[in-house]
This record gives structure tokens, C-alpha cells and sequence, in this order.
């Protein structure tokens, strides 16, 4: 079981997507570079826990078209 | 398999160039596609006369609309073509999702049975057509067909719309109550009458080909994201009847489309994807994707539905099945004006209920054609990223967008419906209807087919036996009809005693817990926009 990627979202998937998408709207790359560093860090005080947070970096640097990474 | 033999339908002289007299129309449809033959067949079924104009004389060329979804089939089914497009048509449910060569997953659109119609019936638009021009003809003389006739000029007063129509043998002018617009996307009446059709175009080009050839493809959609056969780009497989496979495939906006449409072009494209399987284009066409909607539907007496209406980009089968559910909606309410049983304010309602279905299918409609093609660098990472979670984890999957497949609108919360005691209950007021195998006397049928012909009441027995108020027709479960596998009960969360009126179009205008007939005469003004008796 994948608990980090378990679906939290449910039928608001569409309307959170397109919220982060439209957040980027007008900005040039630097910008949106920088919207998203702080959206990281907004987001992991959302989270609020440690460990929660060290489980979802692991997921995120697990890429899963690098060979070398691959578990399966 | 032969190729589809289209038919050209007969023009013949109308009476106004014959040196007789016209008469006024009640109704007075434009367009001859799937919604203003839908149109006929609804009104002409509800006892109201109707003249249809169009300026071709053949139905669609090319496959076009395809996807035909559920409630559509309930609807067409109502219609009486519903059982021939089951028949002919290509019954799936499943579809599939790829990114490069691997299945990201799947999705089952109908997990549970007990339905008469499935999740989707692929079907080429021209058969949906000749059914629906077959059912007109049974329909005898309460539909004229015209074909060759173009309306060249609309006017209207408080009292009726005079149009101006162009055949081979000359002009002549024809008066109606209602003109029901249904002449799609470049609707010559929205032009004639100066209205807008604001929206947002998209920059992307889609070659589509239906490609005729013997292949094990299931009955399944499948959509890729940058296949190898066709790098950087997406692509579509849905298969048709007469071993047709419709093939999307996302071009760019760099393209010319004269050029793509060659078959030296196309054929090359179509042998990556199928490898050596001999095949032939049948049908080959380039569009780029555009939403756009009218600010109203409703233009006195003067009513737009379709792609003359609004029109979606394509993933999500929402233009076609959009159209035919607007007439779903609309048909009820002008039949019971033209029968004076209503208020012409119940088509204000119209404007209401289907502007919000409209502005759902654009919303998830275009949300598809972005993720398919996003806009700038940022929004390609973005996409990107999820494809590639989306191999490991489940949300991910869930935020892959290649297409959110057409559903009926709810109209909870709108003027016409009650609101419910108990807001969270199931199949609350607006809710469309569901099927469930049920038996009557003439045996084993399906619960849509008993809510028909108008406002119908479904109960339940509890303490208060229930006696028939205004002259609505009673359903009572376990008196009119078995619900062989119970669930009637349970979809429609029917305790002893609760009582649900169900609109002409299949959908809950009110429910109760209890058997109240004063509860139930005041719903019903409501849901006609009239006042209680």
C-alpha cells in the first residue's frame, strides 16, 4: 500500500489541478519558480508533520523513469 | 464490409411555391442533425406538429459524433430508437489510459448492472441520423421533413417568428409559434438574429480518421499521452460499428491542415500506430478545439439547443450528447405551453437548467483540452509530473485528464425542484433518474421505460395509502410493479412511505418521506412554473 499516494482528493481532483494551474497564470518561469517554492513550504506547514513530510520528499525524488530508481 | 451507403433524402416542391396555401407552424425546427431530429420526434410524440428545414439533402458525412452516452440512450430510447442503436452500435464501458507504452490504468464507467442502457454505445453520427428520419416517417404526418431549405431570414413579434426560407424552386416565407434552432455550430439562425457566441478558441489541431480494417482492438477506449507511435502527442482508439476504428491524433499548432488531410500524410501516421494490419481511410477530417456558449438559449420565441447553443472540444463525448439532453429538457416545457397547460415562464426554466449543464460540459471539457495540450512551460511540468506520479500513486491517477466522459446534469438547486427535508438524501430533488430491472403484468421491463409521457409520482406503501392528486399518474412499488432485485428501492432510497414526483425528462423535481398530497399539488405548480390549484 502506498499510503503517501492514497487519493485525498477524491472528486475535487479537477478543482485543485486547475487551482494550481491558474495560480501560474501571467507569470513568467522565474516567477512561477518561486510560486512554487513557496507553495512547498506553505504546504508542508499544512502538513505539519515531520515524518509526513519526509515520506512525501521520498516519493517526489523517487522518479519513476530513472532505471536506476525503479523498485519494481 | 461495404462502406456506408448515404442517402439522399427526396426535396419536393413545398406547397408555398405549388401555388398553395402555408400553413402556421407550431414548431418549426432548423436543422436535420441528431438534436433537431431529436426535437421532431419528442414534440411530434407529445402531439404537436412539426416542420424541419435543412439546407442539405444527406445525413452527416463522416462518423462526427460517435459517443453516445447513457442518458442519451435512455432519451433516444424514450424516442423509440434506442433498441435499433443498441443493436447496430458498439457497447463499451471500459477505458483505458496509457503514457508511452505502458497502461497507467482504467476505468469501469457503469460498475454495477441492472441498466437497460450501458455506459456508452459508439455509433456513427449517420446512423443516428437515417434512425431518427426512419422514426420521423413512422410519425406520419405530424413531421414534415424539408430538405434543400435554408432560412435565409428570421423576424419575429410577441406572437410569432416568420422565417424566410431558400429552396432550388425560390423563396417563400413560413409563420411558427416556436423556432427551435438546432443548426449547429455555425448556426446561419444566431447569425441571421446578430447573436454572439463568445468563448475561447483553443491553439491545437486534431487529425481525425476513421480507418476501416479488420482488427482484435476490445470494445474499450484508449487514450494515450506521447506514444512512441506518435511522439510528443496524444492519441485516441475508439472502435465503431462495420470494423471502423475512429483514430484522434494531436497534430500541434504548427500545422497545415490541407496538408495533414492528404492521405500521403495521414497514412504514415495511422501504419505507426496499427503496424501491418491492411486498413483504409474512410473519413478523414482536421479540427481545433474551441468553447464557446451564447449568453442565452432563449430569444423570445426563438429557442437555441445544441451546438447552435454551445459548442465543447471533443474529449468527453459533451457536444452530441449535450445537444440531445438540451431537447431532453426543452421538448416537455414547450409542448405543455403550446398545450396552454403551462406558462410561457416554464421556458425560462430551460435557459436556467440547461445554460448550467452547458457551462459543466465546457468547464470539464476544457479542463481535458488543457491537460491534453497545456499552454505554456509551467503548465507542461505540471502535466507532466502528474504522468509521471501517476504510475505509483492513486491521486495522480485521479488528476490524469484525458477526458471526463459525458453525465446528465443535476439540476439540484434550481428554481422548478422543490428542495428536500433531508438535503443528503439519494436521488434528491434534481437528481437524474435511475434504472432497475422491475415486472409489470406484461412482464420483465426496466423502470425508465414506466416514467414516461409526463409527471409520474413513485411510492412506496407506508401508513398513508396514496390516492392519485391532479390527475398524476401513480407508480406504487409492489402494486404496479415488482422490483425484482430491490433496486428501485435502493437507488431511490425508498422507505415505506416516501414518495418521489419524477419530471418528463426523468428527473426528480420533489420527494417526501410521507404520502402529502397538499406537499405534492404545490411541487407541482412548481415544476411548471405555475400556481398551485
Amino acid at each position: 500500500m502506498n499510503e503517501i499516494g492514497a487519493d485525498r482528493l477524491g472528486s475535487a481532483a479537477d478543482d485543485v489541478y486547475a487551482m494550481l494551474i491558474e495560480a501560474h497564470a501571467g507569470l513568467t518561469p522565474e516567477e512561477s519558480h518561486r510560486l512554487n517554492v513557496r507553495l512547498v513550504l506553505l504546504l508542508a506547514n499544512a502538513i505539519g508533520d515531520r515524518e509526513r513530510i519526509r515520506a512525501v520528499i521520498a516519493a517526489a525524488r523517487r522518479h519513476p523513469r530513472d532505471p536506476s530508481q525503479r523498485t519494481t | 464490409m461495404p462502406r456506408y451507403a448515404y442517402r439522399r433524402f427526396p426535396y419536393t416542391t413545398p406547397p408555398e411555391l405549388r401555388g398553395a396555401a402555408g400553413r402556421r407552424w407550431p414548431v418549426v425546427v432548423v436543422g436535420a442533425g441528431p438534436v433537431g431530429l431529436t426535437a421532431a420526434v419528442d414534440l411530434a410524440l407529445q402531439g404537436i406538429e412539426v416542420l424541419v428545414l435543412d439546407d442539405n439533402d444527406v445525413v452527416s458525412v463522416g462518423s462526427r459524433a460517435i459517443c453516445w452516452a447513457k442518458r442519451t440512450l435512455e432519451i433516444l430510447d424514450r424516442l423509440g430508437v434506442g433498441e435499433r442503436m443498441l443493436a447496430k452500435g458498439i457497447t463499451w464501458k471500459v477505458g483505458r489510459v496509457f503514457h508511452r507504452d505502458r497502461e497507467l490504468y482504467s476505468f469501469d464507467l457503469l460498475p454495477e448492472a441492472g441498466h437497460k442502457m450501458p455506459a456508452f454505445v459508439n455509433l456513427q453520427q449517420y446512423y443516428v441520423e437515417e434512425y431518427l428520419v426512419d422514426r420521423c416517417r413512422e410519425l406520419g404526418d405530424r413531421i414534415e421533413l424539408r430538405w434543400k431549405s435554408r432560412v435565409a431570414g428570421v423576424s419575429q413579434t410577441g406572437e410569432r417568428v416568420r422565417l424566410a426560407v431558400a429552396t432550388p424552386d425560390g423563396p417563400y416565407t413560413v409563420d411558427a409559434d416556436y423556432v427551435l434552432a438546432c443548426d449547429g455550430v455555425r448556426s446561419s439562425v444566431r447569425q441571421l438574429m446578430g447573436l454572439d457566441f463568445a468563448g475561447q478558441v483553443f491553439e491545437e489541431r486534431f487529425l481525425i480518421a476513421d480507418v476501416v480494417m479488420a482488427a482484435e482492438f476490445p470494445s474499450e477506449r484508449w487514450f494515450w499521452f506521447e506514444p512512441t507511435f506518435h511522439p510528443g502527442q496524444s492519441a485516441l482508439l475508439h472502435k465503431q460499428p462495420d470494423d471502423i476504428y475512429r483514430i484522434d491524433l494531436q497534430l500541434g499548432w504548427d500545422t497545415d491542415p490541407e496538408v495533414e488531410k492528404r492521405p500521403e500524410r495521414v497514412t504514415p501516421r495511422i501504419r505507426a500506430m496499427v503496424g501491418e494490419r491492411p486498413f483504409e481511410l474512410d473519413w478523414v477530417s482536421v479540427y481545433t478545439f474551441q468553447c464557446r456558449r451564447m449568453e442565452r438559449f432563449v430569444h423570445g420565441r426563438v429557442i437555441f439547443a445544441g451546438d447552435s447553443a454551445h459548442v465543447v472540444s471533443p474529449f468527453g463525448a459533451r457536444g452530441g450528447n449535450g445537444g440531445i439532453q438540451d431537447i431532453d429538457n426543452l421538448c416537455w416545457k414547450l409542448a405543455a405551453v403550446l398545450r396552454r397547460e403551462a406558462p410561457e415562464a416554464l421556458l425560462a426554466s430551460y435557459d436556467e437548467e440547461r445554460i448550467r449543464a452547458a457551462d459543466e460540459n465546457i468547464l470539464n471539457s476544457a479542463r481535458a483540452t488543457s491537460f491534453m495540450t497545456p499552454k505554456g512551460p509551467v503548465e507542461r511540468l505540471f502535466r507532466d509530473a502528474v504522468l509521471e506520479l501517476a504510475e505509483e500513486h492513486a491521486f495522480a491517477r485521479r488528476l490524469v485528464n484525458s477526458g471526463r466522459l459525458s453525465r446528465p446534469h443535476h439540476l439540484g438547486g434550481l428554481t422548478l425542484q422543490t428542495p428536500a427535508e433531508d438535503p443528503t438524501v439519494p436521488m434528491a430533488p434534481g437528481a437524474p433518474c435511475e434504472d432497475a430491472p422491475i415486472a409489470t403484468p406484461d412482464g420483465r421491463r426496466w423502470l425508465l421505460e414506466l416514467l414516461r409521457g409526463g409527471f409520474r409520482l413513485l411510492h412506496r406503501p407506508g401508513d398513508t395509502p396514496p390516492r392519485p392528486v391532479d390527475g398524476v399518474p401513480m407508480l406504487v412499488l409492489g402494486r404496479d410493479f415488482e422490483d425484482l432485485e430491490g433496486l428501485v428501492a435502493r437507488r431511490y432510497a425508498l422507505a415505506p412511505g416516501a414518495t418521489v414526483l419524477i419530471r418528463p425528462d426523468q428527473h426528480v423535481g420533489a420527494r417526501w418521506p410521507e404520502f402529502d398530497p397538499g406537499a405534492i399539488r404545490v411541487a407541482l405548480a412548481r415544476a411548471t412554473a405555475g400556481v398551485p390549484s
